[in-house]
């Protein structure tokens, strides 16, 4: 049985737990997995710090709560302070490039960084910051497939800004597929 | 950690069906009858396949407490009143959200005292009706829930239990209500309990608890937990053809023959809708068949036997458990909720070490599965008993176990989930 364990965090009002929502229905209803997600609530969820976490597997979830952390994705300073130490060895770290300032290199952990908010801008509006992110997520880990996460976007985000978000989603994937074409590259060399 | 309690006799733990000559008793095990759904099990209650006005079909990603909405809109239920209170807030949102399309009413009421009220007023009026709450809310419709219970008034209500006592931890999770859900009103009555484990469950429960409400006219309540009520996963609601309800049964004979009670210790009787020309009583005092009060011992016996019998002379009927690896075990976790997946979690890792350790789920909490305890207690070595309080079902299950194993609690105060090491701990201990 496979399962992987992930926390989505940054700040309230960042879309951080439409994150997980989207990735999880993605997951479970068009990738045939099973896919248990959790949030947190009360103040954190709402300004300040705030985290989501599913817990993705080919067998029915048991523990719906993180227990082997296995990718963080942090898109703010105080979300990366609180939860990188969780990650073991060899854990998957997405970070905000502009955002997040690194307390370390972090040669343990395979260190990703994307400039989410920046092409959401670009896009016209922060809000899709996201999706950039969720884009970036899918195209540098082996969570998910991007045709099952842009299946899971009616419905989790508004229908008139739904070709943006798609857009968001392929502008965050596209800089995924290149670093890891990069890193392949570099490897090879 | 607790151990047996001594003192449970062997004559305390006969059901009362068994004392009443005359009522049924079921011999079948109930293990049996884990997997049949409540359609069959109503006998004699006419079926009919749900308004597909309120069956929103297919797959969702959904969180418990919108799977609670859900299934009481599939199950016919077109009158809500609540009062939010987190962790039930959503429940309320989902029903309200969807009922202009569906038909239904939603009135947020100003207290939870009112909200109960409203759902016995709906209930006399022909509405199948609901409510969602969490501890604090329960506690100020324990009132009512016994008005509900004597009126023998239809009605469904969750209870999304979080962290008490008082208000407590308002967004973490716990399973501290499961007697006050059983006890709490005052005087001898009966209700029914049930207990998801998934939003997926939370849909398909409610839909079974509004058919057993109907059928037994009782207050069915939905024990769930903030972990269930708040955790998103796959939920597939059926199409409204496969989804099968007991709709209102309303009397419509002569009006000298219309009785809103019949005490027979049986449920399938008829309501009275108000407005449809019969003069019936609806009232808390001890009453006759037509309502009205009759203040006596004697009719309290008759009254008292049929609210009490109705639920636990056909606890057999009513009762789904489900069990794996209980026969040949020498340990056996009841767990229920949120904690019976992370019991599972520690039993595999127990059979592991060569440990053989069976689970029992209760799904449904009240009546208790007493037969089943029972006939479990005398082969195996010891019963382990995980839930997020400071030791509730345990009580039931050393009642039942009276004593032929060891009972040990894992008990947790609440605003977590166990750790499943705490549980193998203590199937360990339990295999010694």
């Amino acid at each position: 049985m496979s399962t992987q364990e992930i926390r989505f965090s940054g700040f309230g009002g960042q879309g951080i737990i439409r994150c997980a929502l989207i990735t999880g229905k993605a997951l479970s209803l068009y990738d045939d997995k099973f896919a248990t997600m959790t949030q947190a609530f009360g103040p954190e969820a709402r300004g300040s710090a705030c985290a989501a976490q599913l817990v993705v597997s080919d067998e029915r979830v048991l523990y719906p709560y993180i227990t082997h952390h296995g990718i963080l994705m942090a898109l703010s300073q105080e979300a990366y302070d609180k939860y990188y130490g969780e990650l073991p060895k060899g854990g998957t770290l997405i970070v905000e490039q502009e955002l997040v300032k690194l307390r370390g290199e972090h040669p343990d952990l395979r260190l990703l960084r994307v400039p989410a908010t920046r092409y959401a801008e670009e896009l016209g509006n922060r809000l899709f910051t996201n999706l950039v992110a969720l884009g970036f997520f899918t195209a540098v880990t082996d969570v998910v497939s991007a045709e099952a996460m842009k299946k899971a976007l009616p419905g989790l985000v508004p229908d008139r800004f739904l070709k943006i978000n798609i857009k968001a989603f392929d502008k965050g994937y596209e800089h995924g597929i290149q670093m890891m074409n990069q890193k392949t590259g570099g490897a090879a060399s | 950690m607790k151990t047996k309690r001594s003192g449970v006799s062997e004559q305390a733990n006969v059901r009362a069906s068994e004392r009443y000559a005359g009522t049924k008793t079921v011999p079948a095990g109930v293990s049996e009858q884990a997997n049949v759904r409540a359609s069959e099990r109503c006998a004699g209650a006419k079926f009919v396949t749900a308004d597909p006005k309120g069956v929103d079909s297919g797959p969702h990603f959904m969180d418990g407490d919108h799977a609670i909405a859900e299934g009481g809109l599939a199950a016919g239920c077109r009158f809500f009143a609540g009062y939010p209170i987190t962790p039930s807030t959503e429940a309320a949102e989902r029903f309200a959200e969807r009922a202009p399309e569906v038909g239904a009413l939603f009135i947020q009421m100003e207290d939870e005292l009112a909200s109960i009220a409203a759902l016995i007023g709906a209930a006399w009026a022909g509405q199948k009706c609901m409510t969602v709450t969490c501890g604090p809310g329960f506690s100020l419709m324990t009132e009512n829930l016994g008005l509900a219970a004597m009126t023998e008034t239809p009605m469904v209500i969750a209870n999304v239990q979080r962290g008490g006592p008082s208000t407590g931890l308002p967004t973490l999770t716990a399973q501290q209500d499961m007697m006050q859900a059983r006890y709490g009103a005052h005087g001898d009555n009966a209700i029914i309990a049930l207990s998801p484990d998934s939003p997926q469950e939370c849909f398909d429960l409610t839909v079974e608890a509004f058919n057993l409400s109907e059928y037994y006219r009782v207050p069915v309540i939905i024990l769930t937990d903030e972990t269930v009520g708040h955790m998103h996963e796959k939920v597939v609601i059926p199409p409204a053809d496969q989804i099968k309800v007991i709709p209102r049964n309303n009397y419509s004979g002569p009006r000298e023959d219309c009785r809103p009670y019949k005490f027979d210790s049986q449920g399938g009787h008829p309501m009275v809708r108000a407005g449809d020309g019969y003069n019936f009583h609806v009232t808390g005092l001890t009453h006759n068949e037509r309502g009205y009060p009759v203040m006596t011992a004697d009719q309290n016996k008759i009254v008292v036997t049929h609210l009490m019998e109705k639920i636990n002379g056909n606890a057999d009927d009513i009762i789904r458990l489900e069990e794996n690896q209980v026969e040949g075990a020498d340990v056996v976790v009841v767990s229920y909720g949120i904690t019976s997946r992370i019991a599972v979690k520690a039993i595999q890792d127990a059979r592991k070490e060569g440990i053989k350790v069976g689970s029992l789920r209760l799904i449904t909490i009240w009546p208790f599965c007493e037969k089943r305890i029972r006939e479990i207690s005398a082969k195996v070595k010891a019963i382990v008993v995980p839930e997020i309080n400071y030791g509730q079902m345990v009580l039931e299950v050393e009642r039942n176990a009276g004593g032929r194993c060891k009972v040990i609690s894992v008990n947790h105060c609440g605003g977590a989930v166990h750790d499943p090491e705490v549980i193998l701990d203590a199937i360990r201990k339990a295999n010694q």
